[in-house]
């Protein structure tokens, strides 16, 4: 089992031309992802070095292929539009790689997509995998380790991060323990985006598959307070967690906005503090996500 | 990207948001210049408020040395959506000239004398000063232009002041507070207001949030005018100022759109003695990824007011910020960045620099990070934690040999690499042999490593 993505996914590539896009589909397709075409603006009518379809928009592409998921690498000042054409076309999940979108884009964009029922993970995000099934983004899939699979140790679990590198890093902290991951989505470390972190931990909740749930915030917003007291109210799973920015500089790269809004809030202290008053165990250094984790899920450090 | 007060003053009044006359100059010897002509503006309004031609005021308003003697060209806030001719009708309208309470003869007219520096804590550290002469002006702006403002934002070296605004001093009855920002938890921008006005927002939501009334834009609709009502009203306006305010935040909320803000705030917009609705501060921040479409918002720029190495830094498409340790970090990816920084810490080390070489890093461009870490004198370290996703490991070890050629290692370099590429690029800095790398097993052991060699 898994969340939002498995072997029956249907994905195609937006922007499957350019050189992010076509490198990044060959490695999804090489790890297992079912890839059934992709999206270029006036190049359609071919293949792709992939030997996959090429259309010229989206609802082409969703009418000949039955695609249900899309992978965005369009450059930034296109990435909205990108996502709301999916959107158009039916596609159910919008996966948006790009970075450096303009925020006032994205703010339309999801609107446009929540009146659509779309679900949008990112942007600027590494993108969600399910391990051994489907890999939808540039993370690197050999660090990751599928449930059932020879070396897990009987647990697996689900992890959500506003992080690509950091994730990483947990999920090789997780594999190299034997914790499978059932799946992992980054949900990017943009202002204004998809699927947050409540969302995701409802469904890995739900998730029969899913032991334990590993969530990775850092400072800014407080996206990581609201997800506490979610997980306090609705979670019955072991929850471990990891704030990265402790000793960040503030007023840096969080700027004015967040912490005028919620008073204070956003600071890497009052997101610890929230996650541990919620019962959820929360690694103090980033090499320990792992074990931290491990140790919540009763398997021992 | 932050401007400068002067800027977002301009920006306001261009839009048809009333602002008090304003100088800039940029010389000390321009300042006795500067009072005589907001002296001479102040005095002309008040004895001639009625008869007084529209084209007249506009000139008080905005006279032309203004923008003539600020040093970037005016053909940057060219595009700025409203004509100036929506500026005579708002700005200053005769009747609120003609009520001020205190005619400012000669004697009590003052000016205020503000230092254009994007840190805070201006007034504090003695650059905002109120001047009753154009000799006293000319003196404090010396000072100022001579001496950096040191204040607890800008650091023990200070930052140099280009750039000094005057404008005469207006008696204020009332403060308020209007701001729009994004709000991240709803996803749309807010627009903010307050009777609390003329202190720190983030001290009025700490202490008393009741005092912080909002309303949100809808995404695709924007600002209605219900929203802006009920804003109003929450300020205690009515009538004639009431009016203005309305305009003044439909202008905001405008302003934030169309040029990509991520904050547009005047504080204080005030009610001066007369009952005159003048915005006194501003301040405008964009969002650097929308900059590509406003060319006229990027020429507002200032690298002045940046960290030399962070304009380096961008140029080669890294992310850097400069910091007060001894350990220098080049990281991929910002949230590995700052972890990397949180777990030297954690074992006792400080780390100089937080470095974001992205995903898509090139043999050039990490060269180009090394250069930027090892010039800053204080690093007597290197940590270079990679975990290879789209950025490949190879192409560090490989930008890690050119690096220990070209830069030359000054310092011991500890290497932590995983991920994609990672057994290649062991093997070639394994061959490679450079005296001062130390290669870590894994996060910890090249924190305690980078920690024990500096």
């Amino acid at each position: 089992m898994s969340i939002l993505v498995d072997k029956n996914t249907r994905v195609i590539c937006q922007g499957i031309t350019g050189k992010a896009g076509a490198f990044h589909t060959a490695q999804c397709i090489q790890y297992g992802a079912h890839f059934v075409g992709g999206v270029a603006p006036g190049k359609g009518g071919g293949r792709s070095e992939h030997g996959l379809p090429v259309f010229n928009s989206c609802h082409e592409a969703v009418r000949a292929t039955g695609a249900d998921a899309t992978m965005i690498f369009v450059p930034a000042p296109g990435a909205a539009d990108a996502a709301m054409e999916a959107a158009d076309a039916g596609i159910r999940l919008v996966v948006l790689i790009t970075e450096g979108i303009p925020t006032l884009d994205m703010v339309k964009a999801r609107k446009f997509l929540d009146d659509r029922g779309t679900k949008l993970i990112g942007p600027n995000c590494p993108g969600i995998i399910t391990p051994g099934q489907c890999k939808i983004g540039i993370m690197p899939g050999y660090i990751h380790l599928p449930a059932g699979d020879a070396k897990a140790k009987g647990k697996a679990v689900g992890l959500i991060s506003r992080s690509g590198t950091l994730t990483y890093e947990a999920v090789w902290q997780c594999s190299t323990r034997g914790i499978a991951q059932t799946t992992c989505a980054g949900i990017g470390g943009d202002p204004v985006k998809g699927l947050n972190f409540i969302e995701l931990l409802e469904m890995f909740q739900n998730d029969a598959a899913t032991d334990g749930i590993i969530m990775i915030g850092e400072i800014g917003g407080t996206d990581e307070e609201a997800a506490a007291a979610y997980v306090k109210q609705h979670v019955r799973k072991p929850v471990a967690a990891f704030i990265a920015g402790q000793t960040a500089p503030p007023g840096k790269r969080m700027g004015h906005a967040g912490a005028i809004i919620s008073g204070g809030e956003g600071t890497a202290a009052s997101k610890i503090e929230a996650l541990k008053s919620a019962g959820i165990h929360v690694a103090s250094s980033p090499a320990d996500m792992g074990a931290t984790m491990a140790k919540a899920l009763g398997m021992g450090a | 990207m932050k401007v400068h007060e002067f800027q977002a003053r301009q920006l306001l009044q261009q839009a048809g948001v009333p602002v008090p006359p304003f100088e800039v100059i940029n010389k000390p010897e321009q300042a006795a210049a500067a009072f005589a002509k907001l002296a001479a503006a102040q005095s002309c309004a008040t004895e001639t408020p009625v008869a007084q031609p529209p084209s007249a005021l506009k000139n008080v308003a905005q006279p032309p040395s203004a923008v003539k003697s600020v040093a970037q060209p005016p053909s940057a806030l060219k595009n700025v959506a409203q004509p100036p001719s929506a500026l005579k009708n708002v700005a200053q309208p005769p009747s609120a000239v003609k009520s001020v309470a205190q005619p400012p003869s000669a004697v009590d007219f003052s000016v205020v004398v503000k230092a254009q520096v994007h840190a805070g804590g201006r007034g504090k550290a003695g650059y905002v000063v109120l001047c009753k002469t154009a000799a006293e002006a000319e003196q404090h702006c010396r000072r100022m232009f001579d001496k950096p403002m040191v204040s607890k934002q800008t650091g023990p070296e200070g930052v140099r002041v280009r750039h000094i605004l005057l404008a005469p001093a207006v008696n204020i009855a009332k403060e308020y507070y209007v701001g729009v920002v994004v709000d991240r938890a709803r996803r749309t921008p807010c627009v903010m207001v307050s009777r609390e006005g003329g202190v720190e927002i983030e001290e009025v939501a700490a202490k008393n949030p009741d005092a912080i009334v909002k309303e949100w834009l809808h995404p695709h609709l924007g600002l209605q005018d219900f929203q802006v009502r009920r804003l109003v009203s929450a300020l205690g306006l009515a009538g004639d100022q009431a009016k203005t305010a309305a305009r003044t935040l439909q202008v905001l909320a405008r302003l934030f759109i169309e040029k990509d803000c991520s904050l547009a705030e005047i504080n204080p917009l005030v009610q001066t003695d007369g009952g005159e609705i003048l915005a006194i501060d501003a301040k405008f921040n964009f969002d650097d990824n929308a900059l590509f479409r406003h060319a006229e918002i990027e020429a507002l720029f200032d690298p002045s007011e940046e960290n030399p190495n962070e304009i380096r830094a961008k140029k080669a498409n890294l992310s850097y910020i400069a910091l007060d340790g001894n350990i220098g970090c080049l990281v991929n990816g910002a949230g590995l960045a700052m972890s990397t920084m949180d777990i030297i810490k954690l074992h006792g080390g400080q780390p100089a620099n937080f470095l974001d070489v992205g995903g898509s890093v090139t043999k050039e461009g990490a060269i180009e990070a090394f250069r930027i870490i090892l010039s800053d004198e204080k690093v007597n370290g290197v940590l270079v934690n990679i975990f290879g996703g789209i950025a490949k490991c190879d192409v560090i070890a490989e930008a890690l040999i050119a690096a220990a050629k070209e830069v030359g290692f000054r310092a011991p370099v500890v290497v932590r690499l995983e991920g994609t590429n990672v057994e290649k690029a062991r093997e070639m800095l394994k061959a490679a042999a450079i005296p001062q790398l130390i290669p870590a097993a894994d996060l910890t052991d090249a924190a305690k490593k980078v920690c024990a060699a500096v």
